[in-house]
Parts: structure tokens; C-alpha cells; sequence
């Protein structure tokens, strides 16, 4: 018994002699916050394709940040949320349906970035803009992440209740006199702010799991907005940290890990949750049946 | 909820709408919906009854003509919490995760400041609001655990709290049963009492007649529009359902066609706005 805790204590201990890893496991926490909180929103309204063409479309903003020694953030951020801008534009000028624009614009913005990526001269690896690099991170990329995480949380929070409205109901949002076309570009802008302080981390691959998924699973386990939000934060959180864990446990990639634990959190509220996990379907389905039977069958 | 302003009324002139895919919805819409009366909208699918709705609750713009609702301009009717819209239930997310009392609490975000912190009077105004649709004992359920016509009434309370002098409803009486049908009915009444402007937009002919004091008539352009006695002529009516035999349209309006149809025509109803 004392051998389990000891070896226990040992696996949660032993990395926390070391500084990378204490800012990468803090770091990531950090990051993984910011994305629950957000991927409520980003299910609710039906984003998740577009949190994906935000993710792609920041490549070339990252390499001409570099290139031009400005922080990366600013760069990234440029193309996020121009890419979104396009996206409304594209879509408000032609027939085409968004799923389509999207798939024009995103990729076409991630094409660019690699094309700058080969021939721009820098230090950049390809490697870690898509799959994140929270072990190496430096000094300055943590400041930048914490300041568009920071300020993402900071809007969120205090525009939350017009933004939940926005998502559920625009058109009583426009009825009660708010600026609608504003929380729309305030949510796109959060949604890429959050996607530049997922960048050094998660990479841009993973960081759509880490905007969809927290929210996904929350959505299927609770009826309340409040309870999701916690829900999908204490589950973004943990899987964050557990998955740092594991990568130095194991040997694996980090971004890899948080996202196959957030995969495993989704898919057990998938089939274990109280109301609409598959097992109470099932349940439920019997028990009607039962009533069913009960009342056709003569007493 | 007070008898105390005056009633306003809708003025649309000349309006046309245009969507992207060039199709023209409306064209022309010139029509009035009089204060303090309860006025039905009726045409058939696709005849433009959502879109005329839209351009008067501002969701569209419309590439030609104006609106004014007491004489103001939309944007200022939105600001001024003059105008509450009642949505038709195939445009509700009933998934979202949010309460009765939640949705009805929207209708007070308007007069709340920007963090939307409800205050004493706002909760009382929606506690209010639910009692008079009769959802107090379901305030906190999620939205979609409430009936067809219990959800009607939960968006009907969040106009109720907005405290709207005009109130707008789309399709309010389809998927719900007779019973609570009448119920919506006599509190659209109740409310035409207290002052309100209440257009409903409809094809249930039936109702019309019963509890809508004016009918305007929609297909594209508008029809006709006057006293519902005046506008339910069998003219009228095949001029708007073209495509249905007269004998069901009848059956549908009850005797109301077979009375008025030989005193009023279209030519001579007062608010006629007739295009060939």
C-alpha cells in the first residue's frame, strides 16, 4: 500500500524538480482554461469549422512576425482574424455556402504560410507551429500567450451574457437594440485571440480538439450554461496537465496526449452521461417499452 | 404592461426586398398596421409574410422604401425597447442550454447596463411576465423540456417582459393544440386592451376572423389590407391563394367570404393597395 503511494507520489513529484516542466504543466493549464471557457461558446453557436480555419490561417502572420522581429501574437492575430473577415466578405458576395468559403479561405491562407515558411529565411520550425511545442517554450512566447489569454478571458467574462444571447438568439439581440454585427466580431476576435495563446502549446492541429472538445463534452453531460462552462473547464484543465504528465512519463508528444485524454473524457460523457449519454438512451428506451407493454397486455 | 402611453402604429412604404440569390421576396409593400388593433398577416407560404416581418423588426434591410413604427425609425424603435418579437419555433436552438427564466430575462437586457445585471425590478417584471402565460412552475426547466405550446407562451412572456408597445409574432398558432391556441388568443386580446399593437403573421384562416380586428394580405406585394371583414373576400383570397380551389378557402374562412364578399371588393375597401 505504501509502495503504491510512494511510487504515486513519485510520478507526480519527480517532474516538478524540473523548471521546464512546472511552466510547461502551468502553461498549459493556462491554456487549456481559455480554450474551455471559449469552446462553450464555439459549440454553441456552431463554430467549430471556423475555429479550425482561424487555427490554419495564422501560419503566414506567425512567419512574417518572425521575419519582421515583431511579436508573433500580433502577426498571428492579423491573420486570424483577417482570414474571418474573408470569410464573411466571400460569403456575403457570392452563392456559395460557408462550409465551402471556409475550406477556399483557410486553406489558401495555410498554403501562403507555407510558401513563406520555405523561403523566408528564419528559425521557425514547421513542426512546432502545427503540433506545439509547450516543453520548449521561451520566456517571451509565454508572455504572449498570457497576455492574448489574459485579455480573452477578460472579454469574455465581461461580455458573456450579450455573447450566450448572441449565440442563442441574434435576431432578439437586434430586437432589444444591441449591435449585433459588433458581437459577432467580438467573438471571432476572441476566438483568434484564443487560438494565438494555444499556438506555442497546442500547436494549430490540436488546437481545434482544445476548442471543440471541452465544450462538446460538457454540452453532453449538463442543461445549464453555467455548469458547462465548469464542466468544460475542469475537464480541459485536468486533461492538460494529466497529458503534460504523461508525455514525460512516456516519452509521447504533449499536445498529442492532452488531446487524446480530452478524446477519452468526450467520448466516456458520450456513453456514461445521466440524460443524453447512450446508456440512459438505452434505458430510457426500455423503461418506455416496458410501460408500453404493461399497458397493452390485458391484466 | 401599463394603459398609459399611447398605442403606435407600423408604417411601411414602398418597400422591396431583394435576397442574394436575386430572387425578389416583396416588391412594392405599401401597407399600415393601425395602433392598438391586432392585425393579422396573411399569405401563403413563401408569399414574403416572414420577410415583411423581418424588414420591420430590422433583421433585413430592404433595398428600397422605409419603415416607421410610431413614427421612428426601426434602429431607434430597437434602442427604445418599443418592439418585442415572438419567433417561430423552427428558428429556436430548443437545445441550448439555458432555463425559462433565463430566456425570459432576456427580454430585460435592454434596460439592464452592459454587464446585464438584473436588478429587483427585473426579476419581478419577469416572474410577472411567466405568471401571465402560466410558466411559473416551469422556470427552471431547459427550454427544451417544455411543450409545444408552453414554449410559445415562454417566448410570449419574454415579449411580455420586454415591455414592447408593439408585438410582433410569427406563426404563433402552428404545432399548438386548440386549447392552448385560444389561450395565446385571449391574451393577444388582453394585451390589444392594455394598448399594445399585436401583428400576427399567419395562414390559419380560420383563426383570423375570430380575434383580428384588420387583415392585411400578402403575396408578394400586398393585397389588401382593411377590416378583416373587408379584406376576406373570395376575390381577395384567390388572388392571394391563386393556386387553391375557392371551395376549400371557404371552408377554411367559414361564412365570413359568403357574407362580405358582395359588399366589399378590393377597389373600394379604404386601405386597398392594390397592385396589378
Amino acid at each position: 500500500m505504501i509502495d503504491v503511494l510512494t511510487t504515486a507520489w513519485n510520478w507526480i513529484a519527480e517532474p516538478l524538480q524540473y523548471g521546464f516542466l512546472r511552466q510547461a504543466i502551468w502553461v498549459s493549464a493556462f491554456v487549456g482554461l481559455v480554450c474551455a471557457v471559449l469552446s462553450c461558446y464555439v459549440t454553441l453557436k456552431g463554430w467549430s469549422l471556423m475555429g479550425d480555419a482561424v487555427s490554419h490561417a495564422v501560419v503566414p502572420g506567425v512567419v512574417i512576425s518572425y521575419a519582421l522581429g515583431i511579436p508573433f501574437a500580433v502577426g498571428a492575430f492579423a491573420f486570424g482574424f483577417g482570414a474571418t473577415v474573408a470569410i464573411g466578405y466571400i460569403k456575403s458576395k457570392t452563392r456559395l455556402k460557408e462550409d465551402a468559403v471556409i475550406g477556399v479561405v483557410f486553406t489558401g491562407f495555410f498554403a501562403f504560410g507555407l510558401v513563406l515558411v520555405t523561403k523566408i529565411p528564419s528559425n521557425i520550425d514547421l513542426f512546432h507551429i502545427l503540433f506545439g511545442n509547450v516543453l520548449g517554450i521561451s520566456r517571451q512566447d509565454i508572455i504572449q500567450t498570457l497576455i492574448a489569454g489574459t485579455l480573452t478571458l477578460a472579454v469574455i467574462l465581461l461580455r458573456r451574457k450579450d455573447l450566450l444571447l448572441f449565440c442563442f438568439d441574434p435576431n432578439h439581440a437586434k430586437a432589444i437594440g444591441l449591435n449585433t454585427q459588433m458581437m459577432y466580431y467580438t467573438l471571432l476576435s476572441v476566438l483568434a485571440l484564443t487560438i494565438v495563446t494555444a499556438l506555442q502549446t497546442a500547436g494549430i492541429i490540436m488546437v481545434v480538439a482544445m476548442l471543440v472538445t471541452p465544450g462538446a463534452t460538457a454540452y453532453l453531460l449538463t442543461d445549464r450554461f453555467d455548469r458547462m462552462l465548469m464542466i468544460s473547464v475542469a475537464a480541459s484543465v485536468s486533461a492538460c496537465v494529466l497529458g503534460t504528465y504523461f508525455s514525460y512519463h512516456f516519452d509521447v508528444s504533449t499536445g498529442g496526449s492532452i488531446v487524446v485524454l480530452l478524446t477519452v473524457f468526450f467520448v466516456l460523457a458520450m456513453v456514461f452521461a445521466p440524460k443524453y449519454g447512450l446508456f440512459a438512451q438505452r434505458f430510457r428506451q426500455r423503461v418506455y417499452k416496458k410501460q408500453l407493454d404493461e399497458m397493452s397486455s390485458p391484466p | 404592461m401599463t394603459m398609459t402611453a399611447s398605442s403606435l402604429d407600423i408604417t411601411v412604404d414602398d418597400i422591396s426586398v431583394t435576397y442574394s440569390n436575386a430572387k425578389l421576396a416583396l416588391y412594392n409593400a405599401s401597407c399600415m398596421v393601425m395602433p392598438g388593433t391586432i392585425t393579422a398577416l396573411v399569405g401563403p407560404n413563401g408569399s414574403g409574410k416572414s420577410t415583411l416581418f423581418k424588414s420591420i423588426m430590422g433583421f433585413l434591410q430592404p433595398s428600397q422604401g422605409k419603415i416607421r413604427v410610431g413614427g421612428f425609425p426601426v434602429q431607434k424603435v430597437q434602442k427604445r425597447q418599443l418592439m418585442a418579437y415572438v419567433p417561430q419555433s423552427d428558428e429556436v436552438d430548443w437545445n441550448f442550454p439555458v432555463s425559462v427564466f433565463e430566456v425570459v430575462m432576456m427580454g430585460r437586457y435592454g434596460y439592464m447596463n452592459i454587464f446585464r445585471t438584473p436588478r429587483q425590478k427585473d426579476r419581478r417584471i419577469v416572474m410577472e411576465s411567466l405568471e401571465r402565460v402560466g410558466l411559473v412552475d416551469f422556470r427552471n426547466h431547459q427550454i427544451g423540456e417544455l411543450s409545444g405550446g408552453q414554449k410559445k407562451r415562454a417566448f410570449l412572456a419574454r415579449a411580455l417582459a420586454q415591455e414592447g408597445k408593439v408585438i410582433l409574432l410569427d406563426e404563433p398558432f402552428t404545432g399548438v393544440d386548440v386549447k392552448t391556441e385560444k389561450r395565446i388568443i385571449d391574451l393577444l386580446l388582453q394585451l390589444k386592451q392594455e394598448g399594445h399593437t399585436i401583428l400576427v403573421s399567419t395562414h390559419d384562416l380560420a383563426s383570423v376572423s375570430t380575434f383580428c380586428d384588420r387583415t392585411i394580405l400578402l403575396n408578394q406585394t400586398i393585397l389588401a389590407s382593411g377590416t378583416t371583414q373587408e379584406v376576406f373576400t373570395e376575390d381577395n383570397l384567390t388572388m392571394a391563394f391563386g393556386g387553391l380551389p375557392i371551395s376549400s378557402l371557404r371552408q377554411m374562412t367559414g361564412q365570413m367570404t359568403g357574407q362580405s364578399s358582395h359588399i366589399v371588393n378590393r377597389q373600394t375597401s379604404q386601405n386597398a393597395e392594390v397592385e396589378a
